[in-house]
């Protein structure tokens, strides 16, 4: 086609006094953006396929590289953003669906960020994490609600199964597929020296790690793929995918060039078939069908493992959530529209879903209402970006969260959001080969370790101004959050007040 | 004895190594030495590139040590076992490039001299710095 309708997105600055024709970005750049010219002794630069994933920004030894948005515009338009516009022309092109990766990034409001927390001053002292102890520990799962006595007074409590985390944040689902090998080590690793989980997603879990069986969390998604006995007595919990905050009410699909020989003994498929996870599960168009899931997969583990039921956060959520609890569940995950995806489609990724904020508060206020938030530990998803948005969640209800693009993010993502592409220059959303060797799991592992433990070190922190000492006195304790510039009906659905109140 | 190994899983072939490698000898920053040189500085190390496997191959300090039995002028020899080159002594003959079965010696910017890997032992860098400066722990410094 020689014209061309798509302007680069972002143009490639090199600084000519720095740039030492190392080669390095040409190197590393899967997308064939850099190129050493020999003819004229130069790097230069095809910025078409530049997707603004600071690979050779952060390998440049010299710092000569910059990645700026490309400052070609279209005539200015208050109606048609210049996205909006590139998107029509991409599909004038293509004639389908448009694909993207990660989050919602669009500009809907962030709670979080209009919630501010409580400290204590003079009646009721703060507490200094570093002299005094400080409990995260965190129980997941059914809470017994009787205690009985029998005639020598010793008391028995209704056992049920849970899961303990030294930290009350977990790794979330993120299949073997969509992203590498090396990418799910560091993940099993991290989660294992953390004392938490992480979450296999619905690839199936690969035979090199159930070593890390029990800090990891299995996956029964619509597709069931690599679901085995095997496979549940291998993790420590089950996970029933219902929906994922990035594509709710979509299913999933790898496509078959990803299907390499690792992905297809994992995911029990032929190797080059494409994995399409269908929208519903074939056997769940009811609560009583859900229940009999959980309860096949409590059986299938001998009721020895918590069953997890995630969804997306949508608009009957807190309906749904009750009906979960009484599904006979242990845990419900709740994932918010901000939530990450390999791929989803680009209308689904933008415009459907609801904040996990206000989701969160009003499955926690359901619940408690009817009386049933004690049969069930609520799992928050979608977006946590630091630690301030952790506590701020577990404040609101949540019993613990699950955090994914901050934890790519520590293995190096820079959310160029092109995951869809197979491309990652930073070897977590690909399956090539010299492109997955780029994530060295040694380094990987210990910069999520490093990541969730300062993140505990900040929750510590936070609880202590508020004079909590642990986190079960933070849980669902509303009274420490207040709102700025939120209307009355979104205060009403946080449960919290205005700040000044 | 510490010394350099490269784990070809790791390994990237982003030749960042030879250019730390030859900055690092050269006394000078990187842009320095590669922009405003009058001859760019030879790296002592070298990344063998394939299509599936790549690692960064410098002097193995080896236990024959062929090149120092080979020095016809007495400019090679092992101080506390790392295989070192005095520049005034060499001659220029290239026996030790001839003789090395792992290739690792090399003639240095000017074409007069060999140079090779000290361990970073002679510059001012500390720690070697092909490890120091490898993106993705490939190459390490290590007792083995």
């Amino acid at each position: 086609m020689a014209v061309n309708y798509n302007n680069p997105l972002f143009e490639v600055i090199r600084n000519p006094d720095r740039c030492i024709k190392c080669r390095v970005c040409e190197r590393q750049c899967a997308n064939e953006v850099h190129k050493y010219d020999a003819d004229l002794d130069k790097m230069i630069a095809n910025e078409q396929g530049c997707v603004d994933c600071q690979r050779c920004v952060c390998l440049c030894p010299t710092n000569a590289l910059k990645i700026r948005p490309n400052e070609n515009q279209f005539r200015p338009n208050g109606n048609w953003s210049m996205q909006l516009m590139d998107e029509v022309y991409k599909q004038a092109g293509s004639g389908g669906v448009l694909l993207s990766a990660m989050g919602n990034p669009q500009n809907y409001p962030v709670y979080w960020d209009k919630i501010l927390l409580n400290a204590s001053q003079v009646t009721n002292p703060p507490i200094d994490p570093l002299r005094e102890p400080m409990e995260t520990k965190t129980f997941l799962g059914k809470k017994s609600q009787k205690i009985s006595y029998d005639k020598d007074g010793k008391a028995h409590f209704e056992k049920t199964p849970y899961l303990e985390l030294d930290v009350p944040i977990m790794f979330s689902a993120m299949s073997f597929g969509s992203i590498s090998k090396n990418a799910h080590e560091s993940l099993a690793r991290a989660a294992t020296a953390l004392g938490t989980y992480y979450n296999t997603g619905e690839g199936g879990l690969h035979r090199d790690f159930y070593q890390y069986g029990k800090n990891t969390i299995v996956q029964v998604a619509s597709g069931r793929f690599g679901v085995f006995k095997g496979y549940l007595d291998a993790g420590a919990a089950v996970e029933i995918k219902m929906g994922q905050g990035a594509k709710p009410g979509i299913g999933g699909h790898l496509p078959g060039m990803k299907v390499n020989e690792e992905i297809s003994r994992t995911r029990m498929i032929p190797m080059g078939a494409d994995a399409i996870s269908p929208a519903p599960h074939h056997d769940i168009y009811s609560i009583e069908d859900l229940r009999q899931l959980v309860n096949s997969l409590k059986e299938a583990t001998g009721g020895e493992k918590p069953i997890i039921v995630k969804i997306a956060a949508v608009h009957n959520v807190a309906a749904i959530a009750s009906g979960i609890a009484r599904s006979g569940a242990d845990i419900i995950a709740i994932d918010g529209f901000r939530g990450g995806t390999g791929a989803a489609p680009t209308r689904i990724r933008d415009n459907v879903g609801i904040p996990i904020e206000l989701a969160l508060a009003s499955v926690d206020s359901r619940l408690r209402d009817e009386g049933i938030r004690n049969d069930v530990s609520i799992v928050a998803a979608g977006s946590m970006r630091s630690a301030a948005d952790v506590v701020k969640a577990i404040a609101l209800g949540a019993d613990a969260v699950y955090i994914a693009t901050s934890a790519l993010m520590a293995m190096g993502c820079h959310l160029c959001r092109s995951c869809n592409t197979g491309k990652c220059n930073w070897g977590i959303a690909t399956q090539r080969a010299d492109l997955v060797k780029r994530l060295n799991p040694d380094i990987a592992a210990e910069r999520l370790i490093n990541l969730v433990t300062a993140w505990n070190h900040e929750i510590k922190e936070i609880m202590g101004g508020m004079g909590i000492n642990s986190i079960e006195a933070l849980r669902g304790n509303r009274l420490m959050l207040r709102g700025v510039g939120l209307n009355q009906k979104e205060l009403d659905i946080l449960g919290i007040m205005h700040a000044g109140e | 004895m510490k010394k350099v190994y490269v784990n070809e899983d790791w390994c990237l072939a982003c030749h960042l190594c030879e250019y730390y490698c030859a900055a690092a000898n050269s006394g000078k920053d990187l842009i320095k030495a590669f922009k405003y040189s009058d001859k760019k500085p030879v790296p002592r190390i070298k990344v063998e590139e394939g299509s599936e496997v790549n690692f960064a191959v410098q002097c193995r300090h080896c236990e024959g040590k062929p090149c120092v039995k080979g020095c016809i002028a007495g400019a090679l020899s092992i101080v506390d076992g790392v295989v070192v080159c005095d520049e005034n002594k060499c001659v220029g003959c290239y026996t030790c490039v001839l003789s090395c079965p792992f290739g690792c010696i090399v003639i240095d910017e000017e074409g007069h001299r060999i140079q090779k890997c000290d361990l970073c032992t002679k510059n001012h860098n500390g720690e070697p710095a092909c490890v120091q400066g490898c993106p993705n722990k490939a190459i390490v410094f290590e007792e083995r």
